[in-house]
Protein backbone atom coordinates (compact mmCIF):
# COMPACT_ATOMS: atom_id res chain seq x y z
CA UNK A 1 0.00 0.00 0.00
CA UNK A 2 1.28 3.23 -1.23
CA UNK A 3 0.09 6.50 0.84
CA UNK A 4 0.12 9.86 -0.87
CA UNK A 5 -0.28 13.38 0.44
CA UNK A 6 -0.67 16.53 -0.71
CA UNK A 7 -1.96 19.74 -1.55
CA UNK A 8 -4.44 20.07 -4.60
CA UNK A 9 -3.96 21.76 -7.69
CA UNK A 10 -6.86 21.74 -10.29
CA UNK A 11 -7.05 22.43 -13.76
CA UNK A 12 -9.97 22.12 -16.52
CA UNK A 13 -10.29 19.71 -18.86
CA UNK A 14 -8.07 18.94 -22.16
CA UNK A 15 -4.44 19.49 -19.99
CA UNK A 16 -2.61 19.04 -23.19
CA UNK A 17 1.47 18.25 -23.54
CA UNK A 18 2.14 21.24 -24.88
CA UNK A 19 0.70 22.95 -21.82
CA UNK A 20 2.32 20.60 -19.57
CA UNK A 21 5.88 20.97 -20.93
CA UNK A 22 5.60 23.57 -23.79
CA UNK A 23 8.22 22.17 -27.09
CA UNK A 24 10.54 25.41 -26.89
CA UNK A 25 11.98 23.54 -23.36
CA UNK A 26 12.11 19.95 -25.05
CA UNK A 27 16.23 20.76 -26.28
CA UNK A 28 16.71 18.62 -22.83
CA UNK A 29 15.30 15.19 -21.10
CA UNK A 30 16.77 16.24 -17.76
CA UNK A 31 13.66 15.81 -15.10
CA UNK A 32 14.57 18.49 -13.14
CA UNK A 33 15.17 21.36 -15.84
CA UNK A 34 11.33 20.21 -17.50
CA UNK A 35 10.45 20.58 -13.89
CA UNK A 36 11.36 24.26 -13.88
CA UNK A 37 8.59 25.15 -16.86
CA UNK A 38 6.07 22.71 -15.64
CA UNK A 39 2.50 23.28 -16.80
CA UNK A 40 3.97 26.97 -17.45
CA UNK A 41 1.46 28.53 -19.82
CA UNK A 42 -1.85 27.21 -17.68
CA UNK A 43 -0.03 28.83 -14.54
CA UNK A 44 2.82 30.63 -14.60
CA UNK A 45 3.19 30.04 -10.35
CA UNK A 46 3.09 26.54 -10.22
CA UNK A 47 5.95 25.49 -10.95
CA UNK A 48 7.59 27.81 -8.40
CA UNK A 49 5.19 26.97 -5.52
CA UNK A 50 4.34 22.80 -5.98
CA UNK A 51 5.86 21.10 -3.04
CA UNK A 52 6.72 17.35 -2.80
CA UNK A 53 3.71 15.29 -2.76
CA UNK A 54 1.52 18.12 -4.07
CA UNK A 55 -1.20 16.33 -6.50
CA UNK A 56 -2.96 17.42 -9.93
CA UNK A 57 -6.49 17.01 -10.06
CA UNK A 58 -7.29 17.39 -14.10
CA UNK A 59 -10.33 17.25 -16.05
CA UNK A 60 -11.03 14.95 -19.07
CA UNK A 61 -8.23 13.72 -21.55
CA UNK A 62 -5.56 15.05 -19.72
CA UNK A 63 -2.31 14.64 -21.11
CA UNK A 64 -3.99 14.83 -24.73
CA UNK A 65 -1.47 15.87 -27.78
CA UNK A 66 1.86 15.47 -28.30
CA UNK A 67 3.15 12.02 -27.23
CA UNK A 68 6.34 13.50 -25.19
CA UNK A 69 6.75 11.77 -22.01
CA UNK A 70 8.56 14.82 -20.97
CA UNK A 71 5.28 15.84 -19.69
CA UNK A 72 4.62 12.96 -17.39
CA UNK A 73 9.17 13.20 -16.54
CA UNK A 74 8.35 16.95 -15.70
CA UNK A 75 4.96 16.60 -13.48
CA UNK A 76 7.31 13.81 -11.77
CA UNK A 77 10.20 15.92 -11.59
CA UNK A 78 8.53 19.23 -9.90
CA UNK A 79 7.48 16.47 -6.99
CA UNK A 80 4.03 15.73 -7.60
CA UNK A 81 2.98 12.57 -6.42
CA UNK A 82 -0.38 11.40 -8.30
CA UNK A 83 -2.49 13.02 -11.05
CA UNK A 84 -6.12 12.17 -10.46
CA UNK A 85 -8.36 13.18 -13.71
CA UNK A 86 -11.64 12.28 -15.23
CA UNK A 87 -9.95 10.58 -18.13
CA UNK A 88 -6.07 10.65 -19.65
CA UNK A 89 -5.30 10.46 -23.12
CA UNK A 90 -4.06 7.12 -23.76
CA UNK A 91 -0.17 7.99 -24.65
CA UNK A 92 -0.06 9.87 -21.42
CA UNK A 93 -1.77 7.12 -19.94
CA UNK A 94 0.93 4.57 -20.97
CA UNK A 95 3.60 6.75 -20.34
CA UNK A 96 3.01 7.55 -16.93
CA UNK A 97 2.66 4.26 -15.68
CA UNK A 98 6.11 3.34 -17.61
CA UNK A 99 7.95 6.39 -16.00
CA UNK A 100 6.46 5.13 -12.20
CA UNK A 101 4.16 8.35 -11.94
CA UNK A 102 0.66 7.21 -10.43
CA UNK A 103 -1.93 8.15 -12.14
CA UNK A 104 -5.91 7.69 -11.12
CA UNK A 105 -9.42 8.03 -13.13
CA UNK A 106 -11.88 9.05 -10.87
CA UNK A 107 -14.54 11.57 -12.13
CA UNK A 108 -15.86 11.62 -8.51
CA UNK A 109 -13.28 13.16 -6.79
CA UNK A 110 -12.19 15.35 -10.26
CA UNK A 111 -15.87 16.97 -8.96
CA UNK A 112 -14.89 16.81 -5.09
CA UNK A 113 -11.98 18.24 -4.90
CA UNK A 114 -11.23 22.09 -5.04
CA UNK A 115 -7.80 23.56 -5.33
CA UNK A 116 -6.07 24.12 -1.98
CA UNK A 117 -7.75 21.27 -0.40
CA UNK A 118 -5.45 18.41 1.07
CA UNK A 119 -6.01 14.94 -0.23
CA UNK A 120 -4.58 11.36 0.56
CA UNK A 121 -4.39 8.96 -1.81
CA UNK A 122 -4.05 5.09 -1.60
CA UNK A 123 -2.85 3.72 -4.79
CA UNK A 124 -3.45 0.22 -3.70
CA UNK A 125 -6.62 0.38 -3.56
CA UNK A 126 -7.71 3.63 -5.57
CA UNK A 127 -9.09 5.15 -2.38
CA UNK A 128 -8.90 9.12 -2.43
CA UNK A 129 -9.65 10.93 0.32
CA UNK A 130 -10.46 15.10 0.66
CA UNK A 131 -8.76 15.65 3.82
CA UNK A 132 -10.46 19.17 4.13
CA UNK A 133 -13.57 18.12 3.51
CA UNK A 134 -13.34 14.33 4.59
CA UNK A 135 -15.28 13.21 1.45
CA UNK A 136 -14.21 9.76 -0.03
CA UNK A 137 -13.83 8.56 -3.57
CA UNK A 138 -13.20 5.36 -5.79
CA UNK A 139 -10.81 5.08 -8.35
CA UNK A 140 -12.04 3.29 -11.49
CA UNK A 141 -9.28 0.24 -10.66
CA UNK A 142 -5.61 0.40 -12.38
CA UNK A 143 -5.77 -3.33 -14.81
CA UNK A 144 -4.55 -6.04 -13.73
CA UNK A 145 -1.85 -5.80 -16.69
CA UNK A 146 -0.68 -1.93 -15.42
CA UNK A 147 -0.15 -3.57 -11.97
CA UNK A 148 2.54 -6.10 -13.36
CA UNK A 149 4.29 -3.29 -14.60
CA UNK A 150 4.37 -1.16 -11.65
CA UNK A 151 5.03 -4.29 -9.49
CA UNK A 152 8.30 -5.09 -11.71
CA UNK A 153 9.59 -1.13 -10.95
CA UNK A 154 8.35 0.00 -14.51
CA UNK A 155 8.58 -1.22 -18.06
CA UNK A 156 11.80 -1.21 -18.59
CA UNK A 157 12.84 -3.65 -15.49
CA UNK A 158 10.00 -5.77 -17.37
CA UNK A 159 11.53 -5.94 -20.18
CA UNK A 160 14.72 -6.42 -18.58
CA UNK A 161 12.98 -9.83 -16.99
CA UNK A 162 11.77 -11.14 -20.35
CA UNK A 163 15.53 -10.79 -21.45
CA UNK A 164 16.47 -12.87 -17.92
CA UNK A 165 18.88 -9.64 -16.99
CA UNK A 166 16.79 -9.05 -13.79
CA UNK A 167 20.03 -10.29 -12.08
CA UNK A 168 22.43 -8.07 -13.50
CA UNK B 1 -19.18 -11.99 -36.51
CA UNK B 2 -16.91 -10.25 -38.87
CA UNK B 3 -13.55 -7.99 -37.44
CA UNK B 4 -12.63 -4.31 -38.27
CA UNK B 5 -9.31 -3.92 -40.47
CA UNK B 6 -7.82 -2.53 -36.98
CA UNK B 7 -8.86 -5.74 -34.83
CA UNK B 8 -7.30 -8.06 -38.40
CA UNK B 9 -3.85 -6.75 -38.35
CA UNK B 10 -3.75 -6.39 -34.46
CA UNK B 11 -4.90 -10.18 -34.34
CA UNK B 12 -2.63 -11.49 -36.74
CA UNK B 13 0.00 -9.25 -35.62
CA UNK B 14 -0.41 -11.26 -32.03
CA UNK B 15 -0.72 -15.02 -33.79
CA UNK B 16 -4.41 -14.54 -33.31
CA UNK B 17 -7.55 -16.14 -35.33
CA UNK B 18 -9.24 -13.01 -33.63
CA UNK B 19 -9.10 -10.22 -31.26
CA UNK B 20 -11.90 -8.29 -29.69
CA UNK B 21 -11.90 -5.03 -28.65
CA UNK B 22 -10.47 -4.02 -24.71
CA UNK B 23 -8.62 -7.18 -25.04
CA UNK B 24 -4.93 -6.86 -23.88
CA UNK B 25 -2.17 -8.13 -26.40
CA UNK B 26 1.35 -8.46 -27.22
CA UNK B 27 1.89 -7.97 -30.82
CA UNK B 28 4.99 -7.73 -33.31
CA UNK B 29 5.89 -4.32 -34.71
CA UNK B 30 7.03 -3.79 -38.39
CA UNK B 31 8.90 -0.57 -37.95
CA UNK B 32 9.53 1.44 -34.83
CA UNK B 33 10.27 4.96 -35.15
CA UNK B 34 11.33 7.95 -33.01
CA UNK B 35 12.67 11.52 -34.11
CA UNK B 36 15.62 14.04 -32.52
CA UNK B 37 13.52 14.78 -29.54
CA UNK B 38 12.08 11.49 -28.62
CA UNK B 39 15.19 9.24 -29.52
CA UNK B 40 17.44 10.61 -26.84
CA UNK B 41 15.46 9.54 -23.55
CA UNK B 42 14.41 6.01 -25.80
CA UNK B 43 18.08 5.62 -26.09
CA UNK B 44 18.61 6.58 -22.49
CA UNK B 45 15.95 3.93 -21.85
CA UNK B 46 17.19 0.96 -24.14
CA UNK B 47 20.83 0.99 -22.47
CA UNK B 48 18.94 0.39 -18.88
CA UNK B 49 17.31 -2.83 -20.57
CA UNK B 50 21.00 -4.05 -20.84
CA UNK B 51 20.36 -5.64 -24.38
CA UNK B 52 23.38 -4.56 -26.94
CA UNK B 53 21.57 -4.73 -30.02
CA UNK B 54 18.40 -3.57 -31.56
CA UNK B 55 15.71 -6.46 -32.96
CA UNK B 56 16.54 -5.34 -36.23
CA UNK B 57 18.33 -2.74 -38.00
CA UNK B 58 16.62 -2.43 -40.49
CA UNK B 59 13.01 -1.52 -39.04
CA UNK B 60 14.25 1.10 -35.94
CA UNK B 61 13.98 3.90 -37.99
CA UNK B 62 15.72 7.42 -36.70
CA UNK B 63 14.77 10.72 -38.04
CA UNK B 64 15.98 14.07 -37.32
CA UNK B 65 13.15 16.70 -38.20
CA UNK B 66 11.95 18.75 -34.86
CA UNK B 67 14.70 21.17 -34.02
CA UNK B 68 16.98 20.48 -37.06
CA UNK B 69 18.77 21.81 -38.84
CA UNK B 70 19.88 22.25 -35.33
CA UNK B 71 18.27 25.54 -33.65
CA UNK B 72 20.74 25.63 -30.87
CA UNK B 73 23.67 24.22 -29.10
CA UNK B 74 21.54 21.62 -26.89
CA UNK B 75 18.99 20.30 -30.22
CA UNK B 76 22.91 19.58 -31.55
CA UNK B 77 23.45 17.52 -28.53
CA UNK B 78 20.36 15.33 -29.48
CA UNK B 79 20.57 14.96 -32.83
CA UNK B 80 24.01 13.82 -32.10
CA UNK B 81 23.02 11.62 -29.79
CA UNK B 82 20.84 10.16 -32.26
CA UNK B 83 22.91 9.89 -34.88
CA UNK B 84 25.59 8.33 -33.08
CA UNK B 85 23.52 5.60 -31.65
CA UNK B 86 22.18 5.23 -35.26
CA UNK B 87 25.78 4.22 -36.34
CA UNK B 88 26.48 2.71 -33.72
CA UNK B 89 23.57 0.06 -34.20
CA UNK B 90 24.03 0.21 -37.87
CA UNK B 91 20.58 1.18 -38.94
CA UNK B 92 19.83 1.20 -42.35
CA UNK B 93 16.93 3.73 -41.90
CA UNK B 94 18.61 7.10 -40.25
CA UNK B 95 18.25 10.32 -42.47
CA UNK B 96 20.48 12.96 -42.36
CA UNK B 97 19.56 16.68 -42.89
CA UNK B 98 19.71 17.43 -46.88
CA UNK B 99 18.24 13.53 -47.43
CA UNK B 100 15.49 13.26 -44.71
CA UNK B 101 11.97 15.01 -44.68
CA UNK B 102 9.47 15.58 -41.54
CA UNK B 103 8.92 11.78 -39.95
CA UNK B 104 5.28 11.16 -41.34
CA UNK B 105 5.61 12.14 -44.85
CA UNK B 106 9.52 10.72 -45.17
CA UNK B 107 8.56 7.00 -44.53
CA UNK B 108 5.48 6.42 -46.73
CA UNK B 109 7.19 8.56 -49.41
CA UNK B 110 10.00 6.04 -49.03
CA UNK B 111 8.01 2.67 -48.80
CA UNK B 112 9.10 2.06 -45.05
CA UNK B 113 5.66 1.69 -44.33
CA UNK B 114 3.11 -0.84 -45.67
CA UNK B 115 -0.59 -1.96 -45.81
CA UNK B 116 -1.23 -4.37 -43.18
CA UNK B 117 1.74 -3.22 -40.56
CA UNK B 118 1.66 -2.23 -37.25
CA UNK B 119 3.37 0.76 -36.51
CA UNK B 120 4.85 2.45 -33.47
CA UNK B 121 6.67 6.17 -33.03
CA UNK B 122 7.65 8.12 -30.60
CA UNK B 123 5.47 10.91 -31.46
CA UNK B 124 1.65 11.15 -31.90
CA UNK B 125 1.06 11.78 -35.54
CA UNK B 126 2.51 8.61 -36.29
CA UNK B 127 -1.05 7.28 -37.04
CA UNK B 128 -0.62 8.80 -40.54
CA UNK B 129 0.33 5.82 -41.55
CA UNK B 130 -3.33 4.18 -41.42
CA UNK B 131 -3.86 6.12 -44.67
CA UNK B 132 -1.67 3.19 -46.66
CA UNK B 133 -3.93 0.60 -44.15
CA UNK B 134 -1.52 0.32 -41.44
CA UNK B 135 -2.07 0.09 -37.92
CA UNK B 136 -0.05 2.97 -36.57
CA UNK B 137 0.00 4.48 -33.17
CA UNK B 138 2.11 7.02 -31.10
CA UNK B 139 3.85 5.99 -27.63
CA UNK B 140 6.44 7.30 -25.72
CA UNK B 141 10.04 6.72 -25.50
CA UNK B 142 9.92 4.20 -23.05
CA UNK B 143 7.71 2.10 -24.83
CA UNK B 144 9.33 2.86 -27.86
CA UNK B 145 12.86 1.88 -25.95
CA UNK B 146 11.23 -1.64 -24.76
CA UNK B 147 10.03 -1.73 -28.52
CA UNK B 148 13.57 -1.29 -29.95
CA UNK B 149 14.61 -4.15 -28.15
CA UNK B 150 11.82 -6.38 -28.02
CA UNK B 151 10.45 -6.30 -31.62
CA UNK B 152 7.34 -6.00 -29.96
CA UNK B 153 4.87 -4.17 -27.76
CA UNK B 154 1.51 -4.42 -25.77
CA UNK B 155 -1.80 -2.88 -27.09
CA UNK B 156 -5.50 -2.79 -25.63
CA UNK B 157 -7.15 -3.51 -28.98
CA UNK B 158 -9.55 -0.34 -29.84
CA UNK B 159 -12.88 -0.23 -30.43
CA UNK B 160 -13.74 1.19 -33.77
CA UNK B 161 -15.83 4.31 -35.35
CA UNK B 162 -17.20 3.84 -38.55
CA UNK B 163 -17.01 7.47 -40.50
CA UNK B 164 -19.03 7.46 -43.36
CA UNK B 165 -18.14 10.70 -45.94
CA UNK B 166 -20.97 10.75 -48.66
CA UNK B 167 -21.01 12.93 -51.49
CA UNK B 168 -18.80 14.34 -53.79
CA UNK B 169 -16.07 17.01 -52.46
CA UNK B 170 -17.12 21.05 -53.03
CA UNK B 171 -14.69 23.43 -54.74
CA UNK B 172 -11.49 24.08 -52.44
CA UNK B 173 -12.94 21.56 -49.58
CA UNK B 174 -9.86 18.98 -48.98
CA UNK B 175 -9.13 16.14 -46.60
CA UNK B 176 -7.96 18.40 -44.06
CA UNK B 177 -11.46 20.16 -44.02
CA UNK B 178 -13.17 16.46 -43.90
CA UNK B 179 -10.96 16.03 -40.64
CA UNK B 180 -10.99 19.17 -38.99
CA UNK B 181 -15.39 19.11 -39.34
CA UNK B 182 -15.46 15.20 -37.68
CA UNK B 183 -12.87 16.89 -34.53
CA UNK B 184 -15.38 19.67 -34.59
CA UNK B 185 -18.38 17.50 -34.73
CA UNK B 186 -17.24 14.52 -32.38
CA UNK B 187 -14.73 16.70 -29.99
CA UNK B 188 -11.14 16.57 -28.54
CA UNK B 189 -12.25 12.99 -26.57
CA UNK B 190 -14.70 12.06 -29.09
CA UNK B 191 -12.61 8.99 -29.98
CA UNK B 192 -10.56 8.41 -27.12
CA UNK B 193 -9.25 5.10 -26.70
CA UNK B 194 -10.62 3.70 -30.30
CA UNK B 195 -9.91 3.35 -34.05
CA UNK B 196 -11.43 5.89 -35.94
CA UNK B 197 -11.94 4.30 -39.24
CA UNK B 198 -12.40 6.63 -42.91
CA UNK B 199 -14.62 5.10 -45.17
CA UNK B 200 -17.59 6.64 -48.17
CA UNK B 201 -17.35 8.02 -51.29
CA UNK B 202 -15.56 10.54 -50.76
CA UNK B 203 -12.63 8.64 -49.20
CA UNK B 204 -12.83 6.37 -52.21
CA UNK B 205 -12.11 9.90 -54.75
CA UNK B 206 -9.53 11.53 -52.07
CA UNK B 207 -6.08 11.52 -53.46
CA UNK B 208 -3.08 9.41 -51.03
CA UNK B 209 -1.96 12.75 -49.20
CA UNK B 210 -5.57 13.63 -48.53
CA UNK B 211 -5.55 10.76 -46.70
CA UNK B 212 -2.80 10.96 -45.27
CA UNK B 213 -3.61 14.07 -43.55
CA UNK B 214 -7.13 12.24 -42.18
CA UNK B 215 -5.15 9.78 -41.00
CA UNK B 216 -2.76 11.97 -39.31
CA UNK B 217 -5.32 14.30 -37.32
CA UNK B 218 -6.81 11.51 -36.05
CA UNK B 219 -4.71 12.10 -32.83
CA UNK B 220 -6.88 15.44 -32.12
CA UNK B 221 -9.97 13.23 -31.41
CA UNK B 222 -7.97 11.14 -29.00
CA UNK B 223 -8.12 7.99 -31.22
CA UNK B 224 -5.44 5.82 -30.73
CA UNK B 225 -5.16 4.94 -34.64
CA UNK B 226 -7.30 6.59 -37.64
CA UNK B 227 -7.58 4.22 -41.04
CA UNK B 228 -8.39 3.70 -44.73
CA UNK B 229 -8.47 0.33 -46.31
CA UNK B 230 -6.73 0.15 -49.09
CA UNK B 231 -7.78 0.45 -52.98
CA UNK B 232 -6.01 0.55 -55.93
CA UNK B 233 -5.17 4.04 -55.76
CA UNK B 234 -3.16 2.79 -52.14
CA UNK B 235 -1.97 -0.19 -54.30
CA UNK B 236 -0.78 2.15 -56.95
CA UNK B 237 1.20 4.52 -54.56
CA UNK B 238 2.94 1.50 -52.45
CA UNK B 239 3.80 -0.12 -55.26
CA UNK B 240 7.41 0.07 -56.34
CA UNK B 241 8.48 1.66 -53.23
CA UNK B 242 7.43 -0.53 -50.01
CA UNK B 243 9.82 -3.29 -50.82
CA UNK B 244 8.62 -6.17 -48.13
CA UNK B 245 6.14 -8.52 -48.44
CA UNK B 246 2.47 -6.32 -47.90
CA UNK B 247 -0.63 -7.34 -46.43
CA UNK B 248 -4.11 -5.65 -48.04
CA UNK B 249 -6.85 -5.67 -45.58
CA UNK B 250 -10.80 -4.71 -45.28
CA UNK B 251 -13.31 -4.54 -42.72
CA UNK B 252 -15.64 -7.71 -42.59
CA UNK B 253 -19.38 -6.61 -43.64
CA UNK B 254 -20.07 -7.20 -40.61
CA UNK B 255 -17.88 -6.23 -38.36
CA UNK B 256 -19.02 -4.54 -35.04
CA UNK B 257 -18.64 -0.78 -34.58
CA UNK B 258 -18.88 1.56 -31.21
CA UNK B 259 -20.49 4.36 -33.82
CA UNK B 260 -21.62 4.77 -37.10
CA UNK B 261 -21.62 8.33 -38.25
CA UNK B 262 -22.43 9.74 -41.74
CA UNK B 263 -21.51 13.02 -43.29
CA UNK B 264 -22.79 14.76 -46.58
CA UNK B 265 -19.91 16.49 -47.85
CA UNK B 266 -21.52 18.25 -49.86
CA UNK B 267 -22.23 20.40 -47.10
CA UNK B 268 -19.11 21.05 -45.94
CA UNK B 269 -16.82 24.47 -46.53
CA UNK B 270 -13.12 25.11 -46.26
CA UNK B 271 -13.06 24.81 -41.94
CA UNK B 272 -10.96 26.75 -39.65
CA UNK B 273 -10.08 25.87 -36.11
CA UNK B 274 -10.20 28.38 -34.12
CA UNK B 275 -7.60 29.07 -30.95
CA UNK B 276 -6.90 27.02 -28.39
CA UNK B 277 -8.14 23.80 -29.83
CA UNK B 278 -8.62 21.76 -32.93
CA UNK B 279 -12.25 21.23 -32.27
CA UNK B 280 -13.30 24.66 -32.00
CA UNK B 281 -13.81 24.54 -36.09
CA UNK B 282 -16.07 26.79 -38.05
CA UNK B 283 -16.77 27.46 -41.70
CA UNK B 284 -14.48 29.73 -43.50
CA UNK B 285 -17.82 31.79 -44.29
CA UNK B 286 -18.22 32.07 -40.43
CA UNK B 287 -14.32 33.40 -39.75
CA UNK B 288 -15.51 37.07 -39.28
CA UNK B 289 -12.47 39.89 -39.76
CA UNK B 290 -9.61 37.87 -38.41
CA UNK B 291 -6.24 39.71 -38.89
CA UNK B 292 -3.12 37.63 -39.01
CA UNK B 293 0.73 38.33 -39.04
CA UNK B 294 1.82 34.59 -39.98
CA UNK B 295 0.94 32.02 -42.32
CA UNK B 296 2.94 28.41 -42.11
CA UNK B 297 2.48 25.77 -45.20
CA UNK B 298 3.66 22.52 -44.06
CA UNK B 299 4.19 19.95 -41.82
CA UNK B 300 3.48 15.75 -41.16
CA UNK B 301 -0.31 17.25 -41.69
CA UNK B 302 -0.05 19.31 -45.01
CA UNK B 303 3.79 19.20 -46.45
CA UNK B 304 3.12 17.26 -49.21
CA UNK B 305 2.89 18.02 -53.00
CA UNK B 306 -1.08 18.03 -53.29
CA UNK B 307 -0.65 20.45 -50.39
CA UNK B 308 1.93 22.70 -52.06
CA UNK B 309 0.16 22.77 -55.79
CA UNK B 310 -2.61 23.68 -54.17
CA UNK B 311 -0.89 26.94 -52.20
CA UNK B 312 0.85 27.97 -55.43
CA UNK B 313 -2.54 27.42 -57.79
CA UNK B 314 -3.69 30.34 -54.73
CA UNK B 315 -0.15 32.83 -55.28
CA UNK B 316 0.14 32.35 -58.49
CA UNK B 317 -0.13 35.99 -59.48
CA UNK B 318 -0.45 37.38 -56.28
CA UNK B 319 2.13 39.01 -53.60
CA UNK B 320 1.76 38.35 -49.84
CA UNK B 321 -0.18 40.68 -47.83
CA UNK B 322 3.00 43.44 -46.32
CA UNK B 323 1.39 43.08 -42.92
CA UNK B 324 2.17 39.04 -42.97
CA UNK B 325 5.02 36.70 -43.42
CA UNK B 326 4.38 33.25 -45.29
CA UNK B 327 6.59 30.23 -44.11
CA UNK B 328 6.22 27.31 -46.46
CA UNK B 329 8.29 24.25 -45.96
CA UNK B 330 8.25 21.13 -48.00
CA UNK B 331 7.85 18.12 -46.06
CA UNK B 332 10.35 16.01 -47.66
CA UNK B 333 13.94 16.39 -49.03
CA UNK B 334 12.11 14.79 -52.74
CA UNK B 335 9.24 17.22 -51.92
CA UNK B 336 10.95 20.03 -52.52
CA UNK B 337 12.59 18.81 -55.13
CA UNK B 338 9.38 17.88 -57.24
CA UNK B 339 7.96 21.23 -56.45
CA UNK B 340 11.43 23.39 -57.50
CA UNK B 341 11.01 21.35 -60.93
CA UNK B 342 7.71 21.98 -60.60
CA UNK B 343 8.07 25.38 -60.67
CA UNK B 344 5.89 26.07 -57.77
CA UNK B 345 9.09 27.37 -55.70
CA UNK B 346 9.37 30.02 -57.96
CA UNK B 347 5.73 31.09 -57.63
CA UNK B 348 6.41 30.63 -54.26
CA UNK B 349 9.26 33.26 -53.86
CA UNK B 350 8.21 35.50 -56.31
CA UNK B 351 5.03 35.78 -53.82
CA UNK B 352 7.38 36.99 -51.08
CA UNK B 353 7.05 33.89 -49.09
CA UNK B 354 9.93 32.20 -46.89
CA UNK B 355 10.39 28.83 -48.44
CA UNK B 356 12.46 26.34 -46.14
CA UNK B 357 14.27 22.71 -46.38
CA UNK B 358 12.20 20.21 -44.14
CA UNK B 359 11.24 20.35 -40.55
CA UNK B 360 8.73 20.36 -37.98
CA UNK B 361 9.97 23.99 -36.84
CA UNK B 362 7.11 25.94 -36.42
CA UNK B 363 3.91 23.86 -36.29
CA UNK B 364 5.57 23.24 -32.30
CA UNK B 365 7.20 26.51 -31.62
CA UNK B 366 10.54 25.33 -31.77
CA UNK B 367 11.85 27.32 -34.75
CA UNK B 368 11.87 28.83 -37.98
CA UNK B 369 8.55 30.70 -37.33
CA UNK B 370 7.42 31.47 -33.20
CA UNK B 371 5.37 33.38 -32.64
CA UNK B 372 5.48 36.56 -30.33
CA UNK B 373 2.78 37.25 -28.00
CA UNK B 374 -0.53 39.04 -29.17
CA UNK B 375 0.56 37.47 -32.67
CA UNK B 376 -2.02 35.33 -35.17
CA UNK B 377 -0.94 32.98 -37.37
CA UNK B 378 -2.87 30.32 -39.83
CA UNK B 379 -1.37 27.53 -40.33
CA UNK B 380 -1.65 23.81 -41.95
CA UNK B 381 -0.27 22.23 -38.97
CA UNK B 382 -2.19 19.65 -36.76
CA UNK B 383 -2.12 21.95 -33.30
CA UNK B 384 -3.58 25.29 -31.97
CA UNK B 385 -3.08 24.71 -28.26
CA UNK B 386 -1.74 27.65 -25.97
CA UNK B 387 1.52 28.05 -26.37
CA UNK B 388 1.70 25.75 -29.67
CA UNK B 389 3.53 27.80 -32.15
CA UNK B 390 5.12 30.27 -29.62
CA UNK B 391 4.17 32.73 -27.04
CA UNK B 392 1.14 31.36 -24.94
CA UNK B 393 -0.84 35.02 -25.44
CA UNK B 394 -0.41 33.66 -29.19
CA UNK B 395 -2.78 32.16 -31.64
CA UNK B 396 -3.14 29.84 -34.38
CA UNK B 397 -5.90 28.99 -36.85
CA UNK B 398 -5.59 25.76 -38.38
CA UNK B 399 -6.55 25.55 -42.12
CA UNK B 400 -6.16 23.79 -45.58
CA UNK B 401 -3.25 25.21 -47.72
CA UNK B 402 -5.59 27.14 -50.01
CA UNK B 403 -7.17 28.87 -47.07
CA UNK B 404 -3.53 29.67 -45.95
CA UNK B 405 -2.74 30.70 -49.01
CA UNK B 406 -5.16 33.14 -49.47
CA UNK B 407 -5.17 34.18 -46.15
CA UNK B 408 -1.88 35.22 -46.46
CA UNK B 409 -2.73 37.38 -49.65
CA UNK B 410 -5.16 39.04 -48.06
CA UNK B 411 -3.38 39.55 -44.55
CA UNK B 412 -7.07 38.22 -42.72
CA UNK B 413 -8.46 34.97 -43.33
CA UNK B 414 -10.11 34.38 -46.38
CA UNK B 415 -11.67 31.70 -48.34
CA UNK B 416 -9.28 31.23 -51.54
CA UNK B 417 -12.64 32.21 -53.53
CA UNK B 418 -11.58 35.57 -52.90
CA UNK B 419 -8.32 35.55 -54.12
CA UNK B 420 -8.29 33.41 -57.23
Amino acid sequence: MMLLRGKAWTFGDNIDTDVIIPARYLNTSDPAELARHCMEDADREFARKVQPGDIIVGGANFGCGSSREHAPLAIKGAGVSCVIARTFARIFYRNAFNIGLPILECPAAVDGIRSGDQVEVDTASGRIKNLTTGAEFEAKPIPPFMQEIIAAGGLIEHVRRKFHLGEN
Amino acid sequence: MGMTITEKILARHAGRNRVTPGELISARVDVVLANDITAPLAIKEFRKIGVKRVFDPDRVILVPDHFVPNKDIKSAEQAKEMREFAREQGLTNYFEVGRMGIEHCLLPEQGLVGPGDVVIGADSHTCTYGAVGAFATGVGSTDLAAAMALGETWFKVPASIKFVYEGELPAWVTGKDLILYTIGDIGVEGALYQAMEFTGPAIDNLSMDGRFTMANMAIEAGAKNGIIAPDQRTVDYVRGRVKRPYEVLASDPDAAYARVITYDVTKIEPQVAFPHSPDNTRPVSAAGNVEIDQVVIGSCTNGRMEDLRLAARVLARHRVHPNVRLIIIPGTQEIYRQALDEGLLGVFVRAGAAVSTPTCGPCLGGHMGVLAAGERAVATTNRNFVGRMGHPESEVYLANPAVAAASAVLGRIAHPGEVT
